[in-house]
């Protein structure tokens, strides 16, 4: 194999331009959170994963956003099948209303949820008669979460839907399997890993959610509102260790996306 | 058996318009026809995967038109294999015996026959992921056999596979047929593939079909212009007829007979026109003189297109004939073709 003449390729100002700016980039993303992290002692971090309020805040994140996810594979793995494999009337719309929730501004999600969960709207009535709460409930960083991560979900699994050619299904079909049958058989089998990623990317985007649970529910708090709660109340220095273990998490949540990723590259 | 009945499928982009087709028991039927005419979406529409808009569609005497794909008893094999990749080869190809229970016992009794004929009882545990086109494509076929159908449809079954492959998947097909008795219907668009395979054949353009026959009359009487080109009819014209003879713009060619019946055009095939630098002897008939104004190299053989009365007549020479002839643009030949070999329609 012949190797790249870099001493060519280096004098081309696109080279360049294009390293540099890769470079600005990742400095751009990688400082503030390096400096974050260093800025915390070994003794504060210790300290901070002791303090009962952060470990709840940070369970309560895990929990809920891993319940949005669990929802969103639910109700989003039927719907994305759907604009997968059938062309309908109005199809581009509906899609255009699943991006939506990436679109609108955090807070105006949550403001959005209060008013139709309150008892002024129908809907908030029959939740309350229901003895479902919303406002300042678990159930509503929940309904939030699910809102703000069920695009990522749809998004993902629809593109994995996609890559099955539809062939394979129709012969299942032709070979006796029913139409349930050929997707419990074929489908899922080989969509599983764009569901897995689905619901990792869904869970990473739910956990990092703070504009629309500052509204619908500051109480009980996830690990973003505790750490802004932190920095308003004390300052930088509190705030950084709960960050620091955010990010741990988080981390290990972009681990499992890219074993995934990688393992689904290897299948297609 | 299989019986289309004035099917008519309306697609967004696509529409087939009333096909009547019968396809006897035991038949091995050659659906033809370009690429984007229509063939895959007769098939699928008579494996149920499109919705039909008119017509019926009956495979032995049992109307399927309204039945979805898994109760219709129809096997299909797609030129691309469309084997489950998360299967293995033994996997697939037993993937439908459970639907296909008989006194709550699989069916399958054929399995190891179907295993044997395909030779592929030594790659059974193998990934599919790991096999060559040829393997594939008899896994193909073995997987919608294994369940039994009662008609087997073929998409192109050939195309995908490099020549060696081609050969062999035709020669089993051929077998396949010869040894089961299975009601066969394959598009292809390969004429040479109908030719090999097909005792009848359909001819489908733009969603119509065109011709039905058997291969034989559609490859020597084609019924329309479209299909003439199709089977490699190069040479088709308008004509005026006049007794045994039709004129085309100011040549005048004699026919074998006198032609009955309306007529329009006539074909000829380049392998029938004879091209020589000197004068044919007195007598033969359609002898011309004519301009050669392009020669197209094909390897083996080099198609000339010549000219003569203001029209473009296209023969077929081997490489030898044209080295031996040392004919190149602007050079002055005579063609000449037989009475027989003009046909009118």
């Amino acid at each position: 194999m012949k190797l790249p003449n870099w001493r060519n390729q280096a004098l081309d100002p696109l080279i360049w331009l294009t390293v540099s700016s890769s470079m600005i980039i990742i400095a751009f993303i990688l400082l503030p959170l390096f400096e974050m992290v260093f800025q915390s002692s070994l003794a504060d971090l210790r300290e901070t994963i002791r303090d009962k309020d952060v470990i709840q805040s940070i369970r309560l994140s895990i929990y809920t956003s891993v319940s949005a996810a669990l929802i969103s594979f639910l109700f989003g793995t039927p719907f994305a099948y759907l604009l997968a494999r059938k062309e309908f009337a109005g199809k581009k719309f509906i899609e255009s209303i699943v991006d939506l929730p990436i679109m609108i501004p955090h807070p105006v999600i949550g403001i959005a949820i209060l008013s139709i969960a309150g008892k002024n709207h129908w809907l908030g009535e029959i939740m309350s008669s229901l003895g479902i709460r919303i406002m300042g409930s678990v159930t509503g960083i929940i309904v939030v979460l699910t809102f703000v991560g069920l695009p990522f979900y749809v998004n993902n699994v629809k593109t994995g839907f996609e890559a099955i050619p539809v062939r394979l299904e129709n012969i299942s079909r032709s070979l006796g399997a029913s139409a349930i049958g050929t997707f419990f058989r074929v489908t899922f089998p080989l969509a599983w890993r764009s569901m897995v990623v689905g619901m990792i990317m869904c869970t990473a985007r739910a956990i990092s959610e703070f504009g629309a649970i500052v509204i619908v529910a500051y109480h009980p708090m996830i690990a973003p509102v505790m750490i802004y709660q932190r920095f308003t109340a004390y300052g930088l220095r509190y705030s950084q260790p709960v960050a620091v273990w955010l990010i741990i998490l988080c981390l290990f949540l972009f681990l499992l996306l890219r074993v995934f990723s990688i393992h689904k590259k290897k299948m297609t | 058996m299989i019986r289309i009945e004035n099917l008519c499928v309306r697609l967004p982009d696509f529409s087939l318009h009333k096909i009547d087709l019968r396809i006897q028991t035991g038949e091995f039927f050659t659906l033809l026809g370009p690429t984007g005419a229509g063939k895959t979406v007769v098939l699928e529409a008579v494996i149920g995967l499109v919705p039909v808009s008119e017509g019926r569609i009956w495979i032995n005497s049992r109307d399927v038109t309204r039945l979805p794909p898994e109760k219709r008893g129809i096997g299909i094999v797609y030129q691309d294999y469309a084997l489950f990749p998360h299967l293995t080869v033994y996997e697939n190809i037993v993937y439908g015996l459970r639907y296909h229970k008989k006194d709550g016992k699989k069916t399958g009794k054929n399995l190891d026959f179907i295993v044997d004929r395909f030779s592929l009882r030594r790659i059974l545990g193998r990934s599919i992921l790991n096999l060559s086109g040829g393997e594939m494509q008899r896994v193909a076929l073995a997987r919608a056999l294994a369940v039994d159908p009662s008609v087997l449809l073929l998409d192109e079954p050939l195309s995908a596979l490099d020549p060696n492959f081609r050969e062999e998947i035709r020669e089993i097909l051929k077998m396949l047929h010869a040894d089961t008795g299975i009601t066969v219907l394959m598009v292809t668009h390969d004429f040479s593939e109908a030719q090999y395979l097909g005792q009848r054949s359909a001819v489908i353009n733009k969603g119509r079909l065109e011709q039905v026959g058997t291969v034989t009359e559609v490859f020597h009487q084609p019924a329309t212009p479209f299909v003439a080109k199709f089977v490699g009819m190069k040479n088709v014209f308008p004509a005026i007829f006049e007794g045994r003879k039709a004129y085309v713009a100011n040549l005048r060619i004699e026919l074998g007979c006198e032609e009955s019946g309306p007529k329009k055009y006539i074909a000829i095939r380049p392998e029938d026109i004879h091209i020589r630098g000197d004068k044919f002897p007195p007598g033969t008939p359609n002898c011309i003189e004519a301009t050669v104004s392009k020669i197209l190299n094909q390897g083996f053989y080099s198609d000339v297109i010549i000219e003569s009365a203001g029209i473009e007549l296209r023969a077929i020479i081997s490489s030898s004939s044209l080295f031996r002839m040392n004919l190149t643009e602007k050079s002055l030949v005579y063609a000449a073709f037989d009475t027989s070999v003009v046909h009118a329609f």
